[in-house]
């Protein structure tokens, strides 16, 4: 049981690092990274229940907000750049 | 009882996964960057709150189940907020939502730097 939604999620996880790969825009990428952060944490927490190890659990917890957060910190980074293309062009 | 638990954890963690892989491949073949961030995001809430479900009903009460739920209601919180900081950052570069007509998927939607 626990077996084929590992399974499923590792194929979630192939997609969206397809996605990142041809994401024309740089936003496609940042979303793909996201997709494919919050598949970890449930592969993580999937593993931790196929192996029967509920440690894993905290790992989960800590990489949900790892991901939120470099997101952010990425679209923060981002942000300032597309500013300064717009100057030069203007 | 145990029964009916591995039997109603077993189809929530099923349903999980098809919305999970509904949304990978949504993620895929949506053509521009608007509609995708649509499809990852219900991956991002309804996939995997369906698996985080499916596990709580394997886990019973305790510590455990505690840890499901803080994992279910932070990816919740964080998937959600990271989708709207994405698409207001994306509007604010200026990558133009494609409103009417058909789209050709190489472009995305970025506006050409005529």
């Amino acid at each position: 049981m626990f077996t084929i939604t590992a399974l499923v999620i590792l194929v979630v996880m192939a997609l969206a690092l397809v996605r990142a790969f041809k994401g024309p825009t740089l936003y496609d990428r940042i979303l793909a990274v996201n997709n494919f952060g919050t598949k970890t944490v449930l592969l993580v927490a999937v593993m931790g229940f196929l192996y029967g190890r509920p440690e894993f659990l905290d790992i989960a917890i800590v990489y949900v907000l790892i991901n939120f957060i470099s997101v952010i910190g990425i679209l923060r980074f981002f942000e300032y750049a597309g500013k300064k293309n717009a100057e030069e062009e203007a | 009882m145990e029964i009916l638990f591995d039997i109603v954890s077993w189809i929530c963690l099923v349903a999980g996964s098809f919305f999970c892989l509904t949304g990978g491949i949504g993620l895929l073949r949506f053509p521009e960057f608007f509609s995708r961030i649509h499809a990852a995001s219900i991956t991002d809430t309804l996939g995997a709150g369906l698996i985080m479900i499916g596990l709580m009903f394997q886990a019973g009460w305790g510590l455990v189940l505690a840890k499901l739920i803080l994992i279910l209601l932070f990816s919740l919180i964080a998937g959600t907020t990271a989708s709207h900081a994405m698409a207001k950052a994306a509007l604010k570069s200026g990558l133009q939502p494609q409103v009417v007509g058909t789209m050709d998927s190489e472009t995305g939607g970025a506006p050409s730097k005529s």
